[in-house]
């Protein structure tokens, strides 16, 4: 069975359970698949306190986003033994703890599977055209990038094959 | 027709989303695109700040070097920040 990939950009929620169930039937015996979420934190309050009027607004570059995330993905197959990868991106406004990413990978063992996760992840933080701002009441701000997100991402460049 | 697009900060700073334009005799390159749309006024010397403003030509994130033919897609945005 050839890995598939699948990539979505949506302003609709997902279904984890539903996603998993897929990834499943689209692997051919695997021993190992890692999902990984990511929820929208309370920025202006360093993801602890939750204020409910603060929202989420993600801009991204139609046609562009896609093709970057099928490189990302192409890219994790290339170092990884992967069966299937599927990357959901929300646009839109989001409000916190809302889902934002869904990224799962399955391999015949865990290794593959959690560093691959990992690395579609850093590469999407910092080569995917999406723009987060941030709304509170009548301030808006737009999200500035992170130092640490570039260094994420460089560190697969630096390590070679994994 | 060069099509441009402005996403997000840059979209707002200059309050343009899209436009199409000849490509000016004199402009070969990003770089010297950039130099002369930063002509319009002090908005858009921000196009001239290279950590601030990326540039993607057809999609794909391009070094102010790249060359421009006329009929390209050039996009210009902050720094992403996805995930």
């Amino acid at each position: 069975m050839q890995p598939q990939t699948c990539i979505s950009v949506q302003t609709e929620d997902f279904d984890l359970a539903a996603e998993y169930d897929s990834a499943r039937q689209h692997s051919e015996n695997p021993g190992a698949i890692v999902c990984f979420s990511g929820l929208v934190r309370d920025i202006a309050h360093g993801g602890g306190q939750i204020s409910e009027q603060q929202t989420l607004t993600l801009e991204h570059y139609p046609g562009m986003t896609e093709q970057a995330l099928v490189r990302i993905a192409e890219q994790a197959l290339e170092r990884w033994p992967l069966q299937f990868i599927r990357v959901i991106h929300r646009v839109g406004t989001l409000a916190p703890a809302d889902q934002i990413v869904l990224v799962i990978t399955t391999s015949a063992h865990r290794s593959a599977a959690f560093e691959a996760a990992e690395f579609i992840m850093d590469y999407l933080k910092t080569s995917a055209p999406f723009w987060k701002k941030q709304i509170a009441g009548n301030h808006s701000e737009w999200v500035a990038s992170r130092e640490s997100d570039y260094r994420a991402a460089e560190r697969w460049s630096k390590s070679g094959q994994a | 027709m060069l099509t441009i697009q402005y996403f997000a900060s840059v979209r707002e700073t200059l309050g343009k989303t899209s436009e199409q334009i000849n490509l000016p005799d004199d402009v070969y390159t990003v770089a010297e695109l950039t130099e002369h749309l930063a002509t319009r006024g002090d908005a858009w010397q921000l196009l001239l700040n290279s950590s601030l403003v990326l540039i993607a030509v057809n999609q794909s994130v391009a070094d102010r070097s790249a060359r421009l033919l006329g009929s390209e897609e050039v996009a210009f945005f902050p720094p992403m920040t996805g995930g």
